[in-house]
């Protein structure tokens, strides 16, 4: 157990997370809104996650947001009572009334975001839907903003010596003044609290036991209370039976002992049961201790069966903590695997059988952590509609939005890894992929813009995709910019996938002007090292007036990876598989060296680059004679494939990645490391950004040569 | 040691709950909806209830009247939260049977003392 040092600040990490809970709960009430999937209860839905934020906010005196959810909420309530209509135009500002709830949680949390009065206009927007439905009083206007302070005094004792008064106090119950659930003599024992009382019964409506009927009041009390305490502060303990009993409260005039002054007594109305809503429950008018149950269990609606999963919310570092657990495991089970076959003991053996078994276990174990750790993309792609309702505002094209696949899981470091780049990828596919609506109409296609956001799981990884139906890549265009920029020489030959993938050098921009949205600085080369750093590749096909997919493929954890161990030059080094394509060990004559380093090899007909790994990470000066390595050939993203040379192929293996921290710097080519089965460390290398590393040397070589 | 059963679907407003019954001695179980409440109140019968309104699955009048109408819970006292105080609302509460009510946000030696109040 861990001492809440701060309960204070413990709540607020509670309210915080609950808030990003329900933000997402409403923003996937609206969203089923808009695409009219929805039903009575999800709007019920919306609206609790709204009030539950209110009554949270109020608790920390959060103002501003209680103000905005509390308008939120109003004009959420009249759509609830269906004096407002949700049609497109209601739920997207209700949509937008969300994202701003968000931001000004996340302001209440982080401080003041950048610009404060951002949500003005749409709580403007909604405060004018509530002065449109003025019909119906507004549920809410009672809601009192009230600091939570922990510090709870006990309730001040009275003093009785500050000049004591005394008080007569007539109280008689009715029936159903024990029906709810009071007792008389709390009460008394609360004004005790507050002075000397003295208490006599009223017994003259008692009936014999043959006649006593449970759950009727037959007992009345008369009461005298001598007190400092107002006469406020008399009644306060009779607050919840207020209208359940004949009450009088009157100062006694002692020295005089006169008669009560009639002005001072109370007779409060009786018990009001005019609401006709509730009537079914309890009924407020006979004895429900008694043989009330004539209003019972009929009338109430039969409890929809319990389908919540049973969660719990633990701290990531914890399931981290469990991850690196079982990677040592792994990683000691290997180490214990070569040593016991150092042993010479069989295959066969009991040993190696039992170990065989454990292998396995340990496999089950890392699964098990990884779904752990694994999400949904759910949240992320809600998030991202609002990233295109933005962008759509902005650049004043009509957008359809719509996602697929959204239960895909992944690890949630991966999904913390993608927001950026899916951001900025939408933001480019409304700004830069769509056309205006003018050109759309033109030709021929709907005003509304498509962009679609997809996920699916392939071969081991997941493939999310973004699609727009925009005009495509002019192709035409991307060269002459590029020759423009010098990234290109002006009669160099590129097929369309190459043109395409001009996208993704650093400093490239087909965009005439840097617009408001995708203009920040960040270019396309920034989400593909982004995407990268993930374990991910990104490609883009295109078709010209059809649109634009950006595919993004990721590994389903950053955890563990499938590699493929190597050696060269005396170490040991592992390769991503799922960057490999094929491996094929080479004949004497398949390698031309040519001059300047570079060397070609020819695969079924095609012609690869050969890069030697030993030269390349600068292990040894460049093979004379690549007879008898081994070659992996490598997918690029977009370009054509290279080969490496290796000295050999040991296995494949689930190898379980470590970071390189602290002390080493970055490393080109280098991604992380790992601890092999005989505890040596061998390096996890990254193929695609040594490959890069290569074609930037040539191309500088052949740049400066001619 | 007084019992006590909150019940409310916001997870902040539970712990604020909780934290503040407990602190002053009362034994607090927390539970998250209507429905989640009637579950433990077999096991617990607490010295008194406090309830949400505004719940998914069972909401605090339904669940108001369905402890009201189990034998062993007939009498025990709830108290309603709510985040108004209008009169129309206090009348609701106790026509599904509430004994009284809290108006969120709560001075929480107010809900100490409202508790105290009714389980004496």
């Amino acid at each position: 157990m861990r001492a809440s040092d701060d309960p204070m600040a413990e709540l607020r990490a509670t309210f915080n997370g609950e808030c990003e809970d329900l933000i997402e709960a409403a923003q996937s009430g609206l969203l089923a809104m808009q695409e009219g999937s929805a039903d009575a209860e999800t709007l019920n839905e919306v609206f609790r996650a709204v009030h539950s934020i209110k009554g949270g906010a109020g608790a920390f005196a959060l103002e501003e947001v209680v103000a905005f959810a509390h308008q939120f909420e109003t004009v959420l309530d009249s759509v609830r009572r269906g004096a407002l209509r949700p049609d497109p135009d209601i739920v997207l500002l209700l949509l937008r009334a969300c994202d701003g709830l968000s931001d000004l949680v996340t302001a209440a949390r982080d401080g003041p975001a950048n610009d404060p009065g951002a949500t003005a206009p749409v709580l403007t927007e909604l405060q004018d839907l509530a002065v449109d439905d003025q019909d119906e009083d507004d549920p809410g206007a009672g809601f009192q903003v009230t600091k939570l302070s922990l510090n709870v005094d006990a309730p001040e004792a009275a003093q009785p010596d500050l000049d004591p008064s005394s008080y007569q106090i007539d109280f008689t119950p009715d029936d159903v003044l024990y029906a709810l659930g009071n007792e008389p003599l709390f009460l008394f024992r609360a004004l005790a609290e507050l002075g000397a009382l003295e208490v006599s019964p009223d017994i003259a409506a008692l009936p014999e036991i043959e006649n006593f009927v449970p759950g009727k009041s037959y007992v009345g009390w008369t009461l005298h209370l001598s007190t400092a305490a107002s006469e406020a502060e008399i009644a306060e303990p009779f607050e919840f039976v207020d209208g359940l009993c004949r009450l009088g409260i009157a100062p006694v005039t002692a020295p005089t002992d006169g008669p009560p002054d009639p002005a001072a007594s109370r007779e409060p109305a009786p018990p009001n049961a005019s609401d006709p809503d509730r009537q079914r429950a309890i009924g407020l008018t006979e004895g429900a201790a008694g043989g009330a149950s004539a209003n019972g269990p009929g009338t109430l609606s039969p409890p929809p069966p319990a389908t919540l999963p049973a969660t719990v919310r633990v701290g990531l570092d914890r399931i981290d903590n469990l991850g690196n657990l079982v990677g040592e495991m792994i990683i000691q089970h290997a180490m214990l695997a070569q040593s016991i076959a150092d042993t010479g003991s069989t295959r066969g053996s009991g040993v190696s059988k039992n170990l065989e078994k454990l292998s396995g276990l340990l496999r089950e174990s890392q699964d098990c952590v990884m779904t752990i750790r694994a999400q949904p993309l759910k949240s992320l792609f809600q998030r991202m509609s609002r990233i295109v309702r933005e962008a759509s505002a902005a650049a004043e094209k009509p957008v359809r939005f719509s996602t697929e696949g959204e239960d895909t899981e992944i690890d949630k470091a991966v999904i913390a890894g993608l927001a950026d780049p899916l951001m900025h990828m939408l933001r480019n596919a409304v700004d830069h992929g769509l056309e205006s609506p003018e050109v759309r109409a033109a030709a021929g296609k709907p005003a509304e813009g498509s962009v679609r956001l997809s996920a699916t799981h392939r071969s081991g990884r997941v493939l999310i995709e973004v699609t727009d139906d925009g005009g495509g890549i002019d192709r035409a265009k991307m060269f002459d910019t590029a020759v423009a920029r010098g990234l290109v020489s002006a009669n160099a030959d590129l097929s369309e996938a190459e043109i395409d993938s001009l996208l993704f050098l650093p400093g490239f921009s087909t965009a005439g002007e840097v617009s408001n949205l995708s203009g920040r600085g960040v270019g396309m080369d920034v989400v593909r090292s982004a995407i990268r750093s993930l374990g991910g590749r990104i490609a883009i096909r295109s078709e010209h007036g059809r649109g634009t997919t950006f595919s993004v493929s990721l590994p389903l954890t950053l955890a563990v990876l499938d590699g493929m161990i190597i050696e060269v030059a005396g170490e040991r080094l592992v390769l991503p598989v799922h960057a490999i394509i094929e491996t094929l060990t080479l004949s004497n004559d398949a390698v031309d060296l040519c001059p300047g380093g570079k060397s070609l090899t020819t695969v079924r007909g095609q012609i690869l680059s050969v890069l030697d790994l030993g030269a390349e990470l600068g292990y040894r000066a460049p093979v004379e004679t690549a007879s008898g390595a081994q070659a992996l050939v490598i997918a690029l993203d977009g370009a054509a494939p290279i080969a490496l040379l290796a000295d050999a192929i040991h296995d494949q293996r689930q190898v379980v990645i470590k970071g390189l921290q602290g002390g080493f710097g970055r490393v080109p080519g280098v991604a992380a490391a790992t601890i092999l089965g005989d505890g040596q460390v061998a390096l996890i290398l990254d193929p695609i950004e040594i490959a890069a590393r290569a074609a930037d040397r040539t191309a500088a070589q052949f740049s400066s040569t001619g | 040691m007084t019992t006590v059963l909150a019940v409310d679907d916001s997870r902040t407003m539970r712990e604020i709950i909780a934290l503040t019954l407990r602190g002053a001695g009362i034994d607090t179980h927390l539970a998250k909806d209507g429905q989640h409440g009637l579950e433990l109140l077999e096991d617990l019968a607490p010295d008194a209830i406090i309830t949400d309104i505004n719940m998914p699955r069972l909401d605090g009048y339904d669940f108001v009247a369905a402890v009201r109408d189990r034998c062993q819970s007939r009498t025990v006292p709830i108290l309603v939260l709510t985040t108004e105080s209008s009169d129309d609302l206090k009348a609701r509460a106790r026509s599904a049977g509430a004994t009284g009510w809290i108006v969120k946000p709560f001075d929480p030696a107010k809900l100490v003392r409202a508790v105290q109040m009714v389980t004496g």
